[in-house]
This record gives structure tokens, C-alpha cells and sequence, in this order.
């Protein structure tokens, strides 16, 4: 009865075996996915950061570059023998202070017992070659070294701008996903603007890990790790003294100062006041001491000569006559009675040629410039004269890189306003305008706004009597030494070379005879000039001053911004006079003028 | 033929070194034991060998009643290991009397079915056997090794074979199906649906016998009782750990990082060897402890990992080379005891495998018993050797058995 029974027996083993074949040839042969699955368990992608580029000067001198940090970490398992008396000695802490860092650290996310976390974070340099030595006595501690950004100077902090970890939002603009989380990003200034240039490129490392995520040596030996590339270094076109110089200027005072070496377009100095120290904004205080900078109500963070518009004032009449030339509706002879029935002026002159206009700052006569510009009589509707007229006004003034970005090499810059036909349908919601409801533009006050950097650029475009590079930081990319492409192309205005001639004599003439021969005149060289006061009522009027020199061949255009000082001929010409002796002549010969300026009571005297 | 054996067992006894060697690779400590257990082995190999064959025989219900006291007192003298309280502790190693304790049992039913005037159609003589299995089943249970334990269920393989009627085997079929069939399914209700369609169906289409109404009845009823009381079991008796485990061979991904952790990196490891595997030492898996006792229970996933699918199949293909050939050994002996004890080997090398292979790859719940001659573990070694190599002793004496049957 029990034949059968053998063979059934036998057919049940060999029956399993064959399920188990079958079972691991399915996970094993067919599905992919557990080899990943494996991979993905004890292959540890370690990132290797590369050093971001260092940024210096236009003679080389250092401004930015990496500095070591040190944070404690500690694998708890390995802690053995703890002295907490000496450890708080050492690392001066207090008990609690200890007891505190402990808990936190086991708080963390990634806290594993058997892998380094985090237990003090950034300590300083000195910190470190105090702790150093006497690491060893605490087994279990470890120190990791990383680099964050270091400043050689407090100035140019908002030019240069600042690293930090990367926000979720930043994170998720990231398109091409070159970031994670927890990466370092410029996040203002030079530093954004080149960060593709400076961030480098980062190294991977493939390691093998255990179940508990320690590491167990190289995957295949390092056959397919790379190496970090550090970030290309970048030469500014700073001198870096003028700057200093400048902040130093513009201490206790709010507004900007912003210098052009016309020839290139590379900025010398691009000042922001009230500033702050960048060394605030690194390492371990950054976030505590972001929050002070950004709540500051002198907004030390706004980038005044990119971001702060202002209208252009008397300055802009040099605009105009370019304009009003080229446009041929007046030659330099033109003569115009200064009739203060529209608009008011200053006292002693009357019935001047255009430089001699340009040098008074006679505002009648640039509104008869204006008003011939814009009502040639192409048409025989005053409103459709002045449509046409200011067309082709907005086209020549915007050849001067006003009314819209320049694109200097810096993020966050504003483009100011020059009123076009539509701006006003718009602004008089479609009803008719002419001439007489506009004409305020015509000394740069109405509608015109203007940011300093272009007034600075502006000065450059006279210096060269008709053209300009657009203002840019960095002279020099990496090894290859040249700007950004975009940076060595020379826009033309749309103003025949020949004319500029006028302005630049005007302007020798405002220095030498005129508003600004009391503060901006020079024993030396020849100052072009021109001074403006920005009504601002009813606080004191913005004193602005914009300047090149020499007259020939000249090497700084500036334009200077301070707020709330009054007329353009006291702080900001004194301030831009002094620039330009400092960068052409390594220092002042008047000292009483570099007084009178940090005193910076500018409202409290005659002149 | 002892000869081809052994040759079998040494290829084991090689590969497994090699795979004790590279799992416990930087615990050169372990590997370096297991050498010691071998060497062990060969020590009871030749002692197996010296011994006079009816010595087995004859102290079989001796050993019976020695390892029941010795299984009886461990709850008291042993030590806790890994939640099981199965050790006695001797200097810094531990044996475990309960993988002793299946060789004995064997010899025991072996006896007993060997014995003058046995008759499985017997209910009496079956009720002893049951009990002979039982005992030792219910005092392994006590230590919590539910693992081994189980393993003595494999000897109704045995029974079967020496003429039991095959209906305690088809119930018991019939059962697991239904066991599982209750976990698959979430609501209960369903089945207990589909069993009265079925019942409605089977009356309706077969003779209106009352008779056979009422059988059907009774059956449709029994199925139902018992899908009630494995879902009561499963949620109400098991502990928690036995109600995941079981959980988790329905459904292997519902917690891939805490309660299906063993399975899912068992299965990553041994689908991560692909064909030809990752090569010897190369497995980054078991190398590096993602796989938990992965010397012991899990040694499997090393094979899968590191040697592939043609490594698997090389074990498999031995370990059922293996079986069938101690059924060949065993149907040819004289004595119905030495047949019955080869079978009984038979039983719990394949109850083994098939558990632990299973396991591993996914389709049985986690049982920790190991797998025969690879697992790390001097007492599981030198039980299965004892096992093996009594058979070869009892066929090499075949000849000087009296014809017994």
C-alpha cells in the first residue's frame, strides 16, 4: 500500500527546489530593481566642494577670498573617558552649556551614535589653534574643516554681496539641478551675478558604507569619482583705495558714489551709503547678524547707486542741449531770454548762448530748448507736435543708457524713467496732452528718474564725447583675463562726436567759473563738471555732482549722490573733487575740503 | 556510497567555509569557530563510525527520555540568546540541545515504527507517534524557538511514507491554504461568502442526497470556523513580532524599513547577484549588514548575492542531490527502522532547506532556523552531521540486519 509513496515524496523535494530556481531567477536574472535597490543602500555619494573663486582688485590686491572653519563633531559611540571638567575648560563652556550641546546634538536629524555630528559649529581660527592641541585628550571628538567666504576690508560690501545656504526657493528655481540643499550661493552682488563663474565645479566621491552609514573605503577603488574644480578667480576693476576712501567720505551720510574709468567702463568705486561689513554676513554669525542688517532702517542692504532713483536735476540740461543740437532746433549760439514767468531760476544772468545756459543752470532756457525740440510743427495739432517731438526725444535720451537698465554686472539694478509718448496716454488715462503739461522734464524734474550708476556712466559718455562701455565690476575672468563679452562692446548715443565738444566746455566752465569752482576746482588738472540739486521737499534737496578728468584723455568719470544735503555745488562736488585727487593724484592737497566733508554739516553755512 | 556522500558534504563543508569566511569578515573570530565546529564534526564523524551501529538503536528511548529532561530543565539553566532561551551555556559556547534533540527524536520514531507488531493503521500506535514528536514540540515551544519546533512537524512526511493515510496530509494542505487565503484576503466576510457560493454550487449541481447535504453542510461550516479562528489566531494569539512576520509574506512592502526590513534587504541582496553574481567577497549587502543575520538565518542571501543565480543553483541542486539521495539510501535498507530514521533525515534536511531558502527569498514568513551545513552554529552543524552520518553508518551495516518486515 505504501508503494508510490516514495516517488511522491521525491517529486515534493525536487518540486520546491524547482520553485526556488524559478523564484531567484525572477529577482535575480529578470528584475533590475533589487540591484539598485542595492546600490542605492551601500554606495554614499560624497560631495567634494570646491574653493570659490577669489575676487581682488584692479592691481591685484585681495578683496575676497576662502577661509577655513572648524566644526566639532563627535561620534558618540567613540566618546570614551569623558572629562567634562576639562572639556568645558578647554572649549569654555559652561556646565549647562555642555549639557545644552549635548542635547541638541541629539536632536538632530542626522544624529547616528556611530557617525560624526555636529556638536559645536564654526569655531573661530582662534578657537581652533587653541583647541587643537588638547583635542586628543577627548577621544571621540573630531574636527572638520570647511571654507567659508572672508573679507580683506569692510568696504564695497554690497557690490561684492554675499554667500549663504540656499533657500527651498532657490532650491526649486534650480532647473538644472546643479545644487543641493544645504549648498553655499551668492546671493547679492558680485557674488550672484558671477556665481556660475566663482561656484567652481564639485568633485563626487563614491564610497562604500555599512548598514549604520559608516564609511567602508572607496567604491571600485575611485574609478568613478571626479575632482573638484575651483571656482575661476575674478579681477575687479576697483582700486581698491579709492573705495576705501570713498566710504570714508560718504561715513554718517546717505547716498553714493560711483566712479568710471571711461575708456573701459570698469567701475573704480561704487560706494552705498550707509554700508555694512560683509565679514558680518559669514560663517557662524550670519543669520543672527542678517537680521540686524536687514531690519536696519538706514537700509544698509539697498545698493543706492544701482537701486536709488532719483530725478536728475540741472544735470540732465546737458541731455537736453546734446539733444536739442543734434535735433538742430539750436545751434551753440542760440540765445534765450531767461524769462522766470513758467518756471523759476537763479539770479545774474539773463539772455545766455547754450554754455553759457549749461554753466547758470538757466532753467528758462532749457524749457525754450524743450519746447522747440518738441513742437517742431510737423503737425498742425499741438497735442500730435508734441507726441512726434517727444518720440524722438526719448529715442536720443535713451541713447544715453537712461530709462532702462545699463546691465552692469551686478543683480537688482533699476532703470530709472524717461517718459515716452504711451507713459503719458497712460498717465492722463487717454486724455489729449501737449507741450504745457510736460515740460517740467525739461530741467530734469517731472517724470524723469535716474539712477546714479547711469549719471556716473553719463559723465563717462561726455568724457568720451559720444559713446560708452557699459559699467561693469570685473575686468577680468579667470585665466582667459577678459571681461564678460557683453562688456567690451562700445555703444554710440544716438549725438554726433562734434557736439559733445559744447558740453565738455561748459562743464570746464561750471568748475572753473561756475557752481562748482568753489569745491570741485582742481590746482592741477582740469575738472569737467556739473552740478545738480535734486528738490526733495520738504526734506533739504539731494546734492548731486557729476564730474570727469582731465578734461583730455580723461581717466574717472563720477558721479556723486548725497541725500538730504542741499545744493549740488557743497557735498557731492566737494566729494567727487576729492575722488578724483585721490585716484589721479594718490591724495588730496585740500585738506580742508576732506574736513569739511566728513564734518558733513553741508545745510549750516552760506555759499 | 558512504564515500560519494561524504564527497557531497565536503563540497559543502567547502563552500560553506568560504561563505562563513567572507560574511564574517572582519569578525574573524566567528569563521575562525566555525572551523573549530567542523573539526568538531569530523571528531563525531569518526566516533559515529566507531560506535556500534545497534547502539542507535538500542538507546534510542534512553536519549528520548535523556534530551526531554535536558529540553525540560533549559527554561531553568539556559541562557537568553537573540529572545530564544534555547542554550546551555559551556565555557564561552553554547550548544543547543533542541537541534540535538530532532536526531534523538528521529531515532525514537524510527524505533517505534521499527518495532515488532507496529501498524500505522493502528490508532494507538499512531497516537504514540504523534506523541513522540509532541513532546519535544511542546517543550521547544516553551523556550519561544517556534523555528525549530516547527521542524518536528516535518515527520508526518515520515508517517506518510511508512503508511499513514495521506488525508491528515491534505487537511493539513487544505488548511495552510485556507490560512493564507485568510490573510490575503482583508474581510473575512468574502470568504465566507465564496464558501457558501461554493457549498450552493456543490448542492445544487451533485445528487439531493440528505446525506450528502448534510456533510457538505458540515464542511462548508468547518471552513468558516476555521477562517474565523486563523483570523482570531493570527490577530489575538501570535505575539506581535510572529503577527509581522506573517504579515509580511503577504504583503512584503508594507514597512519596508521596520517590519519587512529583513525581507526587503534579503531580497535587495540576493536580486542584487544578478546571473553570475558580484563575485566571492565582493557582496556589498551582506558585507556591509544590511542584511541582518546574515551568518546565520540569512546566509542565503550571501550565496544569492555573491555567486548569483548560478551559485543558487549549484546549492539547490546539491541540497536536492542530497535529498533524494538519502531517500535512495534509506528505501534501500533492510530494517524498517533504519528506513524510517533515513526518512526522517530526509524530512528535516528538506524541512530546512525549504524553510530557510523560502525565507529568504520571500515565500514563507520568518522562521529562524538555519540552513543545513552553511549557517553559522556549532550545534546545528554537529546535528545535522550526526544525522547524516548515523544513516551512512546504519546503510554500511545493512548487509548484517536481519530481514525485519
Amino acid at each position: 500500500m505504501n508503494e508510490g509513496r516514495r516517488e511522491i515524496v521525491q517529486l515534493v523535494f525536487v518540486l520546491v527546489g524547482l520553485i526556488f530556481l524559478v523564484k531567484l531567477f525572477f529577482i535575480q536574472v529578470l528584475d533590475n530593481k533589487y540591484a539598485e535597490l542595492a546600490d542605492s543602500n551601500a554606495i554614499l555619494r560624497q560631495v567634494e566642494y570646491p574653493f570659490r573663486g577669489l575676487i581682488t582688485d584692479r592691481y591685484g590686491k585681495l578683496i575676497v577670498y576662502n577661509t577655513p572653519e572648524y566644526d566639532l563633531t563627535a561620534i558618540v559611540k567613540d566618546i570614551k573617558n569623558f572629562d567634562s571638567a576639562k572639556f568645558c575648560q578647554v572649549f569654555e563652556l559652561s556646565r549647562e552649556d555642555l549639557r545644552i550641546k549635548f542635547t541638541e546634538m541629539k536632536k538632530r536629524k542626522e544624529y547616528s551614535p556611530v557617525k560624526p555630528t555636529l556638536f559645536i559649529d564654526q569655531l573661530s581660527n582662534l578657537d581652533f589653534a587653541r583647541v587643537q592641541d588638547r583635542l586628543d585628550e577627548f577621544s571621540g571628538f573630531y574636527i572638520e574643516a570647511r571654507t567659508t567666504r572672508a573679507y580683506t576690508t569692510s568696504a564695497l560690501a554690497n557690490a561684492l554681496g554675499y554667500v549663504s545656504e540656499l533657500s527651498k526657493d532657490q532650491l526649486e528655481r534650480d532647473e538644472k539641478t546643479f545644487y543641493r540643499q544645504g549648498d553655499y550661493i551668492g546671493q547679492s552682488g558680485i557674488e550672484s551675478y558671477y556665481e556660475e563663474q566663482l561656484r567652481g565645479k564639485r568633485g563626487v566621491r563614491f564610497k562604500l558604507r555599512n548598514v549604520k552609514g559608516v564609511e567602508k573605503g572607496s567604491f571600485k577603488n575611485g574609478a568613478y569619482d571626479t575632482l573638484s574644480i575651483p571656482g575661476q578667480d575674478l579681477v575687479s576693476g576697483i582700486d581698491l583705495d579709492l573705495q576705501q576712501y570713498g566710504e570714508l567720505l560718504m561715513k554718517g551720510k546717505s547716498g553714493s558714489i560711483a566712479a568710471i574709468e571711461p575708456s573701459s567702463g570698469e567701475v573704480l568705486a561704487l560706494v552705498s551709503g550707509p554700508s555694512y561689513d560683509p565679514n558680518l554676513l559669514t560663517g557662524s554669525k550670519y543669520s543672527s547678524n542678517f537680521r540686524l542688517i536687514s531690519n536696519d532702517t538706514l537700509k544698509p542692504l539697498f545698493n543706492r547707486p544701482l537701486m536709488a532713483q532719483y530725478r536728475p536735476g540741472s544735470i540732465f540740461k546737458i541731455a537736453q542741449a546734446m539733444t536739442a543740437l543734434q535735433e538742430k532746433v539750436i545751434t551753440p549760439e542760440t540765445r534765450i531770454r531767461c524769462d522766470k514767468s513758467l518756471i523759476g531760476c537763479h539770479a545774474g544772468h539773463d539772455n545766455q548762448d547754450l554754455r553759457g545756459a549749461i554753466a547758470n543752470s538757466c532753467n528758462p532756457y532749457f524749457l525754450g530748448v524743450l519746447r522747440k525740440m518738441l513742437n517742431k510743427g510737423v503737425s498742425n495739432s499741438p497735442f500730435e507736435d508734441t507726441r512726434i517731438g517727444l518720440a524722438e526725444w526719448n529715442k536720443h535720451i535713451n541713447s544715453f543708457g537712461f530709462g532702462s537698465n545699463l546691465g552692469i554686472d551686478l543683480p537688482n539694478e533699476k532703470g530709472g524713467l524717461i517718459p515716452t509718448p504711451a507713459y503719458y496716454d497712460q498717465a492722463y488715462d487717454n486724455r489729449p496732452w501737449k507741450f504745457s503739461n510736460i515740460y517740467s522734464i525739461a530741467i530734469g524734474e517731472g517724470e524723469n528718474l535716474v539712477v546714479p550708476i547711469q549719471m556716473a556712466n553719463f559723465a563717462a559718455i561726455i568724457a568720451n564725447r559720444g559713446y560708452y562701455y557699459t559699467p561693469h565690476l570685473i575686468k577680468a575672468v579667470g585665466k582667459e583675463g577678459k571681461p564678460l563679452a557683453k562688456y567690451t562692446e562700445r555703444h554710440y548715443t544716438t549725438i554726433d562726436s562734434s557736439y559733445f565738444k559744447i558740453a565738455v566746455d561748459a562743464m570746464q566752465q561750471v568748475v572753473e567759473s561756475g557752481t562748482g569752482q568753489y569745491r570741485a576746482q582742481l590746482a592741477d588738472i582740469i575738472v569737467c563738471g556739473k552740478t545738480g540739486t535734486v528738490q526733495n521737499d520738504p526734506l533739504p534737496a539731494h546734492s548731486v555732482f557729476i564730474a570727469f578728468a582731465p578734461r583730455d584723455n580723461p581717466k574717472i568719470a563720477i558721479s556723486v549722490y548725497v541725500e538730504d544735503a542741499g545744493q549740488g555745488a557743497r557735498a557731492a562736488a566737494s566729494i567727487a573733487s576729492l575722488m578724483i585727487e585721490k585716484y589721479l593724484l594718490g591724495k588730496t592737497k585740500r585738506q580742508f575740503i576732506e574736513d569739511y566733508v566728513l564734518a558733513g554739516k553741508f545745510l549750516d553755512q552760506k555759499n | 556510497m558512504a564515500l560519494v556522500t561524504l564527497g557531497w558534504l565536503n563540497i559543502f563543508a567547502a563552500i560553506y567555509d568560504e561563505t562563513a569566511n567572507q560574511t564574517i569578515w572582519d569578525l574573524s573570530l566567528s569563521s575562525g569557530r566555525q572551523l573549530m565546529f567542523i573539526a568538531a564534526a569530523a571528531v563525531i564523524v569518526l566516533m559515529i563510525i566507531i560506535i556500534d551501529m545497534r547502539f542507535y538503536e538500542t538507546f534510542a528511548y534512553l536519549f528520548y527520555g535523556l534530551i526531554l529532561v535536558l529540553l525540560f530543565l533549559i527554561p531553568f539553566i539556559g541562557k537568553e540568546v537573540g529572545g530564544n532561551k534555547a542554550w546551555i551555556g559551556i565555557g564561552s559556547f553554547g550548544v543547543q540541545p533542541s537541534e540535538f534533540a530532532k536526531f534523538i527524536t528521529a531515532l525514537a520514531v524510527a524505533k517505534f515504527i521499527g518495532s515488532v507488531g507496529f501498524r500505522m493503521d493502528n490508532l494507538r500506535n499512531q497516537a504514540i507517534l504523534f506523541a513522540l514528536i509532541g513532546v519535544p514540540i511542546i517543550l521547544i515551544q516553551l523556550q519561544k524557538d517556534t523555528g525549530t519546533a516547527l521542524v518536528f512537524t516535518s515527520f508526518v512526511l515520515v508517517f506518510y511514507r511508512e503508511g499513514m493515510s495521506p488525508f491528515l496530509l491534505i487537511v493539513g494542505v487544505c488548511a495552510a491554504t485556507i490560512f493564507v487565503l485568510t490573510l490575503l484576503v482583508p474581510n473575512p466576510v468574502y470568504l465566507h461568502a465564496a464558501v457558501a457560493i461554493l457549498l450552493i454550487l456543490l448542492i445544487s449541481f451533485g445528487k439531493k442526497k440528505l446525506k450528502r447535504i448534510a456533510i457538505l453542510v458540515i464542511g462548508a461550516l468547518l471552513i468558516s470556523g476555521v477562517i474565523v479562528s486563523v483570523d482570531y489566531v493570527v490577530n489575538n494569539v501570535l505575539k506581535p513580532h510572529q503577527q509581522n512576520r506573517v504579515k509580511v509574506l503577504v504583503n512584503p512592502n508594507i514597512d519596508p524599513l521596520g517590519v519587512g526590513w529583513n525581507v526587503t534587504q534579503s531580497k535587495i541582496a540576493i536580486g542584487s547577484g544578478g546571473f553570475k553574481g558580484k563575485g566571492f567577497l565582493k557582496g556589498t549587502q551582506t558585507k556591509f549588514d544590511f542584511v541582518p543575520k546574515q551568518s546565520t538565518d540569512f546566509i542565503f542571501c550571501t550565496i544569492g548575492e555573491e555567486f548569483g543565480w548560478i551559485g543558487s543553483l549549484v546549492v539547490i541542486g546539491l541540497f536536492v542531490a542530497l535529498l533524494l539521495r538519502v531517500i535512495f539510501l534509506s528505501e534501500r535498507q533492510r530494517s524498517r527502522f533504519a528506513r524510517a530514521y533515513g526518512y526522517s533525515v530526509a524530512c528535516i534536511l528538506f524541512f530546512h532547506f525549504a524553510i530557510n531558502i523560502g525565507m529568504t527569498v520571500g515565500l514563507f514568513p520568518v522562521i529562524g532556523i538555519p540552513l543545513p551545513f552553511f549557517s553559522y552554529g556549532g550545534s546545528s552543524l554537529w546535528g545535522f552531521t550526526i544525522l547524516l552520518f548515523v544513516l551512512l553508518k546504519l546503510d554500511a551495516h545493512r548487509s548484517q540486519v536481519l530481514q525485519r518486515i
